[in-house]
C-alpha cells in the first residue's frame, strides 16, 4: 500500500498515450473501412449493398466489449495470436467502420436525388458524380456527426483494457490496486478523459455551427 | 433530317405502363413542345431521350445514335443531348463558373481556363456575364434557371431539352426564362419542351404533341392544333389550360 501521488499520474498519462494511440488507430482504419463499406451500402450492385448492411447490422447490434473478445480470445483459439495492441485495435476499426458507414450512408442519402441527375445529364459517370457533386456536399453534413462519434470511441477505447491492454483505464486500475484511492484514481483517470473528449467535442459543435450559418 | 427519332417506344413504372408505343421525330433545327395533363408520360418521354430513363421496348435515335442500345455511350449522349429541368439541380456548393465548366474539365478534359471562356460565352447567352463567381443561392430562381440553360449550352448539345423549365417559378421571373429559350429556338437549337406555358408553346413550337394516357393523342403545327383540335381530350385539354 501506498498513497496516490504525482508519480501516479505521471503513469496515468504515459497509459493515456495507449488511449490516443488505440483512438487514432481507430479513427485511421475506421474511416477507411468505414469509407468503403459506404460505397458498397450505396452500390448498384444488390450483393454488395446486402454484404455492407449485414455487416453493418451485425457489428452495430452486438456489444463492443464481445467483439473486443472475439478479436483477442477468439482469434486465438484459431491459432492467430495477436498482442492486445493488434486485437484491440482490429476490433475498433471494424466497430468504428460500421458507424462511420452508417453516419456517411445516411448523409448521402440526404442529398437530394437531382443533385445526382443532373451531374448524370451532364455525362459524369457514377463515380464522377459522387465525388464532384454528391460528396462535397455530404461531407458539410457528415462533419458534426463523425467527429462527434470520435467522442465515443475515445471513451470506448476503455473496453479495451478487459484483454490487459494498459491504457488508461487498465493503468488506473492498477493503481487503485496499490493505492486503493479509488475516488482520486479514478477521478484523475476520468478527467483525462475528458481532456482528451472536449475538444473533439468542441470541435464538432463549432462544425455544426458553421453548418448552419452560410456555406 | 431528323435529330431525334423515337419509335415504338413503351415503358413501365412497375406494373404502371406510362408510355405506350410512342412515335416522333424532330428534324434539325425544329422545336417540338409536348404537353399534356400530368401523368400523360410526356415528362417520362422527355427523360428517355438522354437516358434518365430506359425504355422497354422500341427504339430512340439521336444523330444516328442509339440511345436504347445496350452499353451504350452515355456520356456522348449527354454531351449532345442537354437537358434542363424544372428545379434547375444546379450544385449549390460550386460557382456558377464551376457549375458551367465541371462537365467541360471532367468529362471533356479541357484545361480550367479554355473551360472559363467557353463559360463566359454561354453566360453572355443568357445576360448573366457578371454572375459568374456567384454561388447558385445567391441568384434569383429565374437566374439560376438561366445558369443551367447555360450550362447545357456548354456541351454545344446537338439537341436541348426542357422539362417544364418555368413551373417551379414567380410568375414574375418566368418571361425571363422563356426569353432565352425564346432566342435559343430562333437561333436554330433543335429543342424538345415539356411545358404547361401554352401561350408559350404556341407562340415558339414548330409542332406540338399532346399526350394522353401514355400515347399521342394528337399532334400537328400550333395553329392548328389549338385552334381546331380533333379530339374531345384535347378540346378538354384546351379549355382546362385556359381557365
Amino acid at each position: 500500500m501506498r498513497d496516490f501521488g504525482l508519480v501516479d499520474v505521471g503513469l496515468l498519462l504515459q497509459a493515456a498515450r495507449w488511449t490516443v494511440l488505440l483512438s487514432l488507430l481507430a479513427f485511421v482504419g475506421g474511416g477507411i473501412l468505414g469509407a468503403i463499406i459506404t460505397l458498397m451500402r450505396i452500390s448498384r450492385f444488390a450483393l454488395l449493398r446486402t454484404i455492407a448492411g449485414g455487416y453493418i447490422l451485425l457489428l452495430q447490434g452486438t456489444p463492443l466489449l464481445m467483439q473486443i473478445f472475439l478479436a483477442y480470445f477468439g482469434l486465438g483459439l484459431l491459432g492467430v495470436d495477436l498482442p492486445p495492441v493488434m486485437a484491440a485495435g482490429l476490433a475498433f476499426t471494424t466497430y468504428a467502420g460500421a458507424f462511420f458507414a452508417e453516419i456517411w450512408r445516411g448523409t448521402i442519402e440526404s442529398i437530394p436525388k437531382p443533385q445526382w441527375e443532373g451531374a448524370a445529364s451532364l455525362g459524369l459517370n457514377r463515380f464522377e458524380q459522387l465525388y464532384y457533386v454528391i460528396i462535397p456536399q455530404a461531407a458539410r453534413i457528415a462533419l458534426a456527426p463523425t467527429v462527434g462519434f470520435l467522442v465515443q470511441i475515445v471513451k470506448n477505447t476503455s473496453l479495451a483494457a478487459l484483454i490487459g491492454f494498459t491504457d488508461l483505464a487498465r493503468a488506473s486500475q492498477l493503481i487503485n490496486n496499490v493505492t486503493f484511492q479509488p475516488f482520486h484514481v479514478f477521478g484523475v483517470a476520468a478527467a483525462i478523459y475528458f481532456a482528451l473528449c472536449y475538444p473533439i467535442s468542441l470541435l464538432a459543435r463549432s462544425f455544426e455551427r458553421r453548418l448552419h450559418v452560410g456555406r | 433530317m431528323s435529330v431525334v427519332e423515337v419509335t415504338s417506344v413503351k415503358k413501365s413504372f412497375g406494373s404502371l405502363e406510362v408510355l405506350k408505343d410512342v412515335s416522333f421525330s424532330v428534324d434539325r433545327g425544329q422545336v417540338v413542345v409536348l404537353i399534356g395533363r400530368s401523368g400523360s408520360g410526356k415528362s417520362t418521354m422527355l427523360r428517355c431521350l438522354n437516358g434518365l430513363e430506359q425504355i422497354d421496348a422500341g427504339d430512340i435515335l439521336i444523330d444516328g445514335f442509339r440511345v436504347s442500345e445496350r452499353g451504350a455511350n452515355l456520356r456522348q449522349l449527354r454531351q449532345d443531348v442537354g437537358i434542363v429541368f424544372q428545379h434547375y439541380n444546379l450544385f449549390p456548393h460550386l460557382t456558377v463558373e464551376r457549375n458551367i465548366t465541371l462537365a467541360l474539365t471532367v468529362v471533356k478534359k479541357m484545361p480550367q481556363k479554355e473551360a472559363r471562356a467557353i463559360a463566359e460565352r454561354v453566360l453572355a447567352q443568357v445576360g448573366l456575364a457578371e454572375k459568374i463567381d456567384a454561388y447558385p443561392e445567391q441568384l434569383s430562381g429565374g437566374q439560376q434557371q438561366r445558369v443551367a440553360i447555360a450550362r447545357c449550352l456548354a456541351a454545344s448539345p446537338k439537341v436541348m431539352l426542357f422539362d417544364e423549365v418555368t413551373s417551379a417559378l414567380d410568375p414574375e421571373l418566368k418571361e425571363e426564362v422563356l426569353q432565352v429559350v425564346e432566342d435559343l429556338a430562333r437561333n436554330g437549337m433543335t429543342m424538345v419542351l415539356v411545358t404547361h406555358e401554352m401561350g408559350f408553346a404556341r407562340h415558339v413550337a414548330d409542332r406540338v404533341i399532346f399526350m394522353h394516357q401514355g400515347r399521342i393523342h394528337e399532334s400537328g403545327p400550333p395553329k392548328e392544333l389549338f385552334e381546331a383540335p380533333k379530339t374531345p381530350e384535347m378540346r378538354q385539354f384546351i379549355a382546362a389550360t385556359r381557365a
